[in-house]
């Protein structure tokens, strides 16, 4: 449930967005944030964007689930 | 303790409990919003959907059973159940579709917001024919009832004359501590624990890979050795310390708190929500006549003191005998994050 996946904001349409992260994309809710710009990474859970990080620490979280760390 | 279920699963996935001395004992509590959804919930969920409304859902709600049904079932006997990713898909059946569509809103803190905001987009968009079915919890409530804080003017003492015991104290549950669950901490905010410092019990907020969980478990047994009783937030990357006031503000606009009924902990005041006035037209409750019996508790399923946290799944008499991942009995086994679940799959 809290397994919320980094995206990366690649079109901002109103209060919605279009996120994407290793070839997908996504439309999403980006009203829950703050001042959400083009090229932010935002966590998305049940299609809206609840976080955001820096590039650094979603490069970070993307690298633990490419190593199936977390998958195991 | 933890209380969030994706704890619970990267807990039990990474081994770490196997890494600990002896002294050390890791809990689950009430972290999965499946989990503590009393049955009465699906039954309503079923009566909507053998109306002919188009149930709409999280995923892990459907194999959930109620007191005689689920919701899986009552798809393959042909009912529209439909299970989606996001509030917002629901919203879009309900658009293209025409016909009367139901969200079954279940969740934490971390999905309260996104279902307030998807409530906003059915009135923006004048979705007349969406509707959502409540069953949201709060966890600070929870919490509160698990270390038996009384809420308000009432003390978590059970009506005299009933035969129940009182909710146990910290010191009778021998809990030393809380691991504090991410996503929701990243909406409410640290301060929204400060309970727990006035009870000499520390907490940290922490992420879910296993490094994460190694630092938290190290900073919570260090304060607990040297009597320091604190909030930290150990998932600062994703986590403010004062969490998102948007979501919040988001989340005040739609619901409002209500008591709630909780698998295994009972009636808990002010830990659910509800849908304020203005959005009193999206209440599936008030829209339609849901009919459903009191249902009796299932004989042998302990999952309510699996979330209390007092008892280890195997010690409950059908673990992995009647109640299996592949035909569960009660909602702990069911979730991917319920602590039966995790317990089976990871050991």
């Amino acid at each position: 449930m809290c397994l919320a996946v980094p995206m990366q904001v690649i079109e901002i349409k109103g209060d919605m967005a279009v996120v994407e992260s290793a070839g997908l994309r996504r439309d999403v809710g980006i009203m829950l944030l703050d001042k959400v710009k083009l090229k932010d990474w935002v966590l998305i859970h049940a299609g809206f964007a609840i976080s955001k990080l820096t590039h650094k620490q979603a490069r970070e979280t993307l690298a633990i689930f490419e190593e199936g760390r977390f998958f195991g | 303790m933890e209380v969030c279920g994706t704890h619970t699963v990267a807990i039990r996935r990474s081994g770490v409990q196997h890494l600990l001395p002896g002294t050390v004992r890791l809990v689950s509590g009430p972290g999965c919003p499946v989990c503590v959804t009393p049955d009465r919930f699906i039954d309503e969920a079923v009566a909507l959907a053998r109306q002919g409304v188009t149930v709409t859902s999280f995923g892990d709600m459907l194999r959930v059973p109620g007191s005689r049904s689920s919701l899986e079932k009552e798809r393959a006997s042909g009912w529209d159940i439909r299970a989606v990713y996001s509030p917002l898909d629901a919203l879009k059946i309900a658009s293209d579709c025409g016909r009367e569509t139901v969200f079954l809103a279940v969740g934490f803190e971390t999905t309260a917001p996104v279902i307030a905001a998807a409530a906003m987009k059915a009135l923006e968009k004048k979705i007349a024919n969406f509707s959502l079915l409540t069953a949201l919890r709060l966890v600070p409530p929870a919490l509160k009832a698990l270390i038996a804080i009384p809420q308000g003017d009432a003390a978590a003492q059970p009506p005299k004359g009933t035969g129940a015991t009182a909710q146990p104290t910290a010191a009778d549950t021998g809990l030393s501590g809380f691991l504090l669950p991410g996503h929701v901490s990243a909406v409410i905010g640290m301060q929204a624990y400060d309970f727990l410092p006035e009870r000499r019990l520390p907490g940290v907020i922490s992420g879910f890979a296993a490094e994460d969980i190694i630092s938290s478990l190290l900073m919570l047994l260090d304060m607990h050795n040297k009597g320091i009783y604190k909030v930290m937030n150990n998932y600062p990357r994703v986590v403010r310390d004062d969490g998102n006031e948007k979501s919040r503000q988001v989340l005040a606009e739609v619901f409002e708190p209500v008591d709630a009924d909780w698998r295994g902990l009972g009636a808990i005041p002010d830990s659910g929500l509800r849908l304020k006035a203005a959005y009193a037209a999206l209440d599936a409750r008030q829209r339609f006549a849901i009919q459903v019996e009191n249902a009796s508790p299932r004989g042998g399923c302990r999952c309510g003191d699996v979330l209390r946290g007092l008892i280890d799944p195997p010690a409950c008499p059908l673990f992995n005998k009647a109640c299996r991942p592949d035909r569960p009995l009660g909602p702990c086994m069911v979730s991917s994050e319920g602590s039966c679940s995790a317990w089976v799959t990871y050991g």
